[in-house]
Formats: C-alpha cells, sequence, structure tokens
C-alpha cells in the first residue's frame, strides 16, 4: 500500500517536472526542472530496488549533464527568445496531437505485448539474481560488468574516450 | 506507462520547441522514460540485465550530450544563433 501511494506521488511529480520542462520560457528554468526530474526519477529508482544505477543516475545526470547543461546555456545566452516569433499555438496543437497519437500507439503495443509470455533468458550464470538486498546489488552488477558483459564495457569506455576527444575537438578555437 | 507517458512529454518537446538546447534536454527525457521501462522490467523479472542495460545507456547519454553540445557550441560561434528555423546551412 505505501509503495503504491509513493510511486503515484513519484509518477505525477516526474511527468509534472517533465511537463514543465518542455514549457519553460527561460532555458535556465527548463533545466532547473530537469535537474528536479532527474532526482525523482533517481529516488523512483531506489524503490526499484536498484541502488547503484540510482547513484549513478544522481552522479552522471544530475551531477554531469545539467551542469552541461548550464554551462552552454550561460554561454549562449540570448537577449530574445526564438519562440516569439512564429505562430506557437498552432505548433503546440500539432505537437500535442502527435504526441498523443504516438502514447496511443505505445500503449497499444503494451496491451498488444501483454497477450503473449516471452520466455526470460537468465542472464546470471553462476549466482543467484536477488535484487533488493541493498549491499550486494553493486556487487552483483559488479560482477555481472566483468564477467558477461565485458566486451560492452570496454567498448562503452572506449566511446566515451572518443566523445570526449570529439568534444574537445569540437570546442577549439581555430579549428 | 510511466515512461511512456514520459516518453511522449520528451516527443512533444522535440517537435515543438525551437531553442535547440532544450531540443537536446528533451531527448535527455526520452532517454530517461527508456531507462525507467528498463528498470522496472529488471525488477518485475528479478533479472539483473536491465541494470546493465541502464548502465549502458546512461554513459552513452552523456557521451552523446557532451557531443551534440559541443556541436551546438561551434555552430553558435559561426552563425550566432539557436533558433532551429534558422539553422538551414544544409538545405537545398
Amino acid at each position: 500500500m505505501l509503495e503504491a501511494v509513493v510511486f503515484y506521488t513519484l509518477a505525477t511529480f516526474i511527468l509534472g517536472l517533465g511537463i514543465l520542462v518542455i514549457t519553460a520560457r527561460t532555458p535556465v528554468h527548463s533545466v532547473l526542472f530537469l535537474v528536479l526530474n532527474f532526482l525523482l526519477v533517481a529516488v523512483l529508482y531506489v524503490t526499484l530496488g536498484a541502488q547503484y544505477v540510482a547513484v549513478i543516475q544522481v552522479l552522471v545526470y544530475a551531477g554531469g549533464v545539467v551542469v552541461l547543461y548550464l554551462f552552454v546555456v550561460m554561454l549562449v545566452s540570448l537577449k530574445r527568445a526564438p519562440e516569439e516569433h512564429g505562430d506557437n499555438r498552432r505548433l503546440g496543437v500539432l505537437g500535442a496531437l502527435l504526441g498523443g497519437a504516438v502514447l496511443a500507439e505505445l500503449i497499444a503495443i503494451i496491451f498488444a505485448s501483454r497477450r503473449n509470455t516471452n520466455t526470460v533468458v537468465n542472464a546470471t550464470s553462476d549466482m543467484p539474481a536477488r535484487l533488493s538486498d541493498p549491499m550486494l546489488n553493486t556487487e552483483q552488477l559488479g560482477w555481472l560488468l566483468y564477467t558477461e558483459y565485458l566486451i560492452p564495457f570496454e567498448l562503452a569506455s572506449m566511446l566515451l574516450l572518443v566523445a570526449m576527444i570529439g568534444a574537445i575537438v569540437l570546442a577549439k578555437k581555430n579549428i | 506507462m510511466l515512461s511512456a507517458g514520459l516518453f511522449m512529454i520528451g516527443v512533444i518537446g522535440v517537435l515543438v520547441r525551437r531553442n535547440i538546447i532544450i531540443i537536446f534536454m528533451s531527448i535527455e527525457l526520452i532517454l530517461n522514460a527508456v531507462n525507467i521501462n528498463l528498470i522496472a522490467y529488471s525488477s518485475q523479472v528479478q533479472n539483473l540485465i536491465g541494470q546493465v542495460f541502464v548502465v549502458f545507456v546512461i554513459a552513452v547519454a552523456a557521451a552523446e550530450a557532451a557531443v551534440g553540445l559541443g556541436i551546438i557550441i561551434a555552430f553558435y560561434r559561426n552563425k550566432e544563433t539557436i533558433n532551429i528555423d534558422e539553422m538551414s546551412l544544409m538545405r537545398w
């Protein structure tokens, strides 16, 4: 019962903050609502038993990515917002219609796939997958990342290296 | 259902707004919606593969945000605009 109440309040806040992100006037307000959104999503992860991913979300997303966005917003600060010329209301209606179509399609997919039962491939080879043990979640995830998913792990690190080089090259003065 | 709703909000944000930084933030919202979905399924099926995938999705999203913002800064240095309607260099 308590879990349902917590989930529904978190869900309403996450969705409300999401709507505020895309409808805020200034980019700085959008970034602030995005930070709150990420923090609430991290709380949601904790209630679902994924403590390591929640910590990673707070560190990487709410700590790194949002700070990056704030820097760029400050660098590109405008005198006049780009939404002031052009008809906003028609664009808004069109966007809402398209978004409603996407949502209807997603719900249709959810209901259609609920009829078929999928077989689940167990990812762990030699250890029990107990998710909600708070001291062992990180350890289990570490086991998996280093034994079965080692190649994606190394590829991800190489991807981060390439992205770092690309970002530095893109932001140089004399390119 | 929550992740579908958040996905829809992100898609609307990408389609409607004209400020390119807010478009990028809506893309981050979409990625977060996918992460919520993966974690929910991982908790339902009691299998840790969802969380492994979420770690990789977060890494890819951070890398993409960095490179995308670098592109925005490089573009702004040349064209002095962040209105996406005016970024039409490659149009015919």
